[in-house]
C-alpha cells in the first residue's frame, strides 16, 4: 500500500496528465462525428486486413464443398443451354449437321475410383441408375473426353477410361475434319493414338484433335488432345500420337452426357445398313 | 496571493474573450489560425505545481471548445501543452536559472528566452491540435503547413501582446 502511494505520488504528474488526456481523447472522439468516423475506419482497416487473412486460410476447408456446388452448377447451366439449342433442333435437325451436338444433356458426377496404370482402366462415379446414369454414355471432364460408361448399377456407374485398350473412338482432326480411329496402346497415360488417317491428309504436330460425333455417344466437337507427331505407316494411312488434354491422374468431377436421340439412330442405321 | 489568483482568473476570461470575439473571427487563410489563448498557460508563475496546471490547461482548452463546438480537441492540445512546460521550461532555463519572485516574461529574461519558450510550446500545442483535427496523414504536409504558420501567427500574437501589456 505504501509502496503505491510513493508510486502514486512519484508520477502524479504523469498519471494526472495520462488521465486528463484520455477523457480529453474520449470526448473528441464520443462529440466529433469526423474524428469517430476516422477513428473506426482506422479500426476497421486493421480488422478487415486480419479478417482477410484468416479468410484466405478458412477459405481451403471448403474447398470440397465448393467444387462440388460450382460442379453442380455448371452441368445445370449445361442443361440449360442445351435446352434452349433443342428447341432449334426441330427446325434444323435434318440439315445442319453442326447442330448434332446440340442433342446431348449433361450431369456432374465425382470420380470415386480410377485406374491409369493397367492396360484395361476403368473409372467409377459416384451416380448410378437412380441417378439417370445409363450404359453407353460418353463421359467427359473440362478438359475433354474421359472415357465411355459400361456398367450400371443401382448407385454406381463403371467407366471404361480412354485409357483402355478396348476403347475406340471416332475422331477427328478440328481443321479439316478428316477423321479417324482414336485408341489407346497401353503404354502412357498422358498419350493415345489417331489411326487411319489417309496419307494425302495434311497432318502435323499441333493440331488439334476433337470426337466426330458419328457414335451419338459423344457430342461433336469435344477436345481430345493435340497432335505430337505423325508417322506415315505402312505408305497409306498416318498413326499419330495425341497428347490428350484430360489429366487422368487428376481426375475428380467429370460430365455424363446422355444422349436423348440415341435409340432412334441406332434404330434408323440398324434398319438401313444391314 | 490572492491578488495573484484574480490576476489570473482576469487574463482566463480576457484571454478565451479575445480568442472567440475577435481571433476566431479572423479568416486570414486555411493555413494561418491563431491560438493565442495559450498564454494563459505559458504566464502561470514557475512555481505553479504541474498537476495544477494539468488541470488549469483541461479547463481552458474545454472552455474553447464550448465555444468552437470542437469537443475534446482543444482540451487535448491545452493538456498536452500543459504536460509539456516543466520540460521545456527546464530546456530553455537561462544559466543561472529562474530566481525567486521572477515570472516567465520578457522583463525578467529577456525576447530571445521568451520567443524560444513560446515557440516551442506553442508549436507542439500546434502541433497536436492539427493533426488530432485532421486525424490523419494524409495530408500530412499541408497539415504541417497549417501548424507551422498558426504557430509563427500566434507567436507573433503572443509576443506583441506582451509589450502592449507589460510596457516599463
Amino acid at each position: 500500500m505504501r509502496t503505491l502511494l510513493r508510486f502514486l505520488y512519484r508520477y502524479h504528474f504523469f498519471l494526472v496528465f495520462l488521465t486528463l488526456e484520455i477523457i480529453a481523447v474520449t470526448i473528441g472522439f464520443r462529440y466529433n462525428k469526423f474524428q469517430q468516423a476516422a477513428f473506426v475506419k482506422f479500426t476497421e482497416n486493421i480488422s478487415g486486413y486480419f479478417n482477410e487473412k484468416i479468410s484466405a486460410f478458412t477459405d481451403y476447408f471448403s474447398l470440397v464443398e465448393t467444387n462440388r456446388k460450382l460442379a453442380f452448377e455448371n452441368a445445370a447451366l449445361k442443361n440449360q443451354l442445351q435446352r434452349v439449342y433443342r428447341s432449334d433442333e426441330l427446325f434444323f435437325f435434318s440439315e445442319e449437321d453442326t447442330l448434332y451436338r446440340q442433342k446431348y444433356f449433361f450431369t456432374s458426377a465425382r470420380v470415386v475410383n480410377n485406374s491409369i496404370h493397367n492396360m484395361y482402366n476403368f473409372l467409377t462415379l459416384d451416380k448410378g441408375r437412380e441417378q439417370g446414369m445409363r450404359p453407353e454414355m460418353g463421359v467427359i471432364s473440362t478438359e475433354g473426353v474421359v472415357g465411355i460408361t459400361v456398367g450400371v448399377s443401382q448407385n454406381f456407374t463403371s467407366v471404361m477410361s480412354l485409357l483402355n485398350k478396348n476403347f475406340h473412338l471416332s475422331a477427328r482432326l478440328k481443321k479439316n475434319n478428316y477423321f479417324g480411329s482414336l485408341s489407346w496402346d497401353g503404354v502412357d497415360y498422358l498419350h493415345a493414338q489417331l489411326t487411319e488417317i489417309p496419307h494425302h491428309v495434311d497432318i502435323h504436330p499441333g493440331d488439334t484433335v476433337i470426337t466426330s460425333g458419328y457414335s451419338a455417344i459423344f457430342p461433336e466437337g469435344i477436345p481430345i488432345g493435340v497432335v505430337e507427331k505423325a508417322e506415315l505407316r505402312d505408305a497409306s494411312f498416318y498413326t499419330a500420337s495425341i497428347r490428350l488434354f484430360t489429366d487422368f491422374k487428376h481426375l475428380v468431377y467429370v460430365d455424363v452426357i446422355g444422349n436423348l436421340k440415341k435409340e432412334e439412330q441406332r434404330n434408323l442405321e440398324n434398319r438401313f445398313h444391314d | 496571493m490572492i491578488n495573484l489568483i484574480l490576476r489570473n482568473i482576469a487574463r482566463f476570461v480576457v484571454l478565451i474573450l479575445i480568442q472567440v470575439i475577435i481571433l476566431d473571427n479572423i479568416q486570414l487563410s486555411h493555413y494561418a489560425i491563431p491560438f493565442m489563448y495559450v498564454l494563459f498557460l505559458l504566464l502561470l508563475p514557475f512555481e505553479t505545481p504541474g498537476w495544477l496546471v494539468l488541470i488549469l490547461g483541461f479547463i481552458l482548452g474545454f472552455t474553447v471548445d464550448l465555444f468552437e463546438h470542437t469537443y475534446g480537441i482543444h482540451t487535448a492540445a491545452t493538456v498536452f501543452l500543459a504536460f509539456l512546460r516543466p520540460l521545456i521550461l527546464k530546456v530553455v532555463a537561462p544559466r543561472d536559472g529562474y530566481g525567486s519572485n521572477t515570472y516567465p516574461r520578457i522583463y525578467y529574461f529577456g525576447l530571445t528566452w521568451f520567443l524560444k519558450y513560446t515557440f516551442i510550446l506553442v508549436f507542439f500545442h500546434h502541433l497536436f491540435l492539427f493533426y488530432f483535427e485532421a486525424f490523419s496523414f494524409h495530408h500530412f504536409f499541408s497539415t504541417f503547413l497549417r501548424v507551422l504558420l498558426s504557430t509563427l501567427f500566434s507567436v507573433t500574437l503572443i509576443v506583441l501582446s506582451q509589450y502592449f501589456m507589460y510596457r516599463k
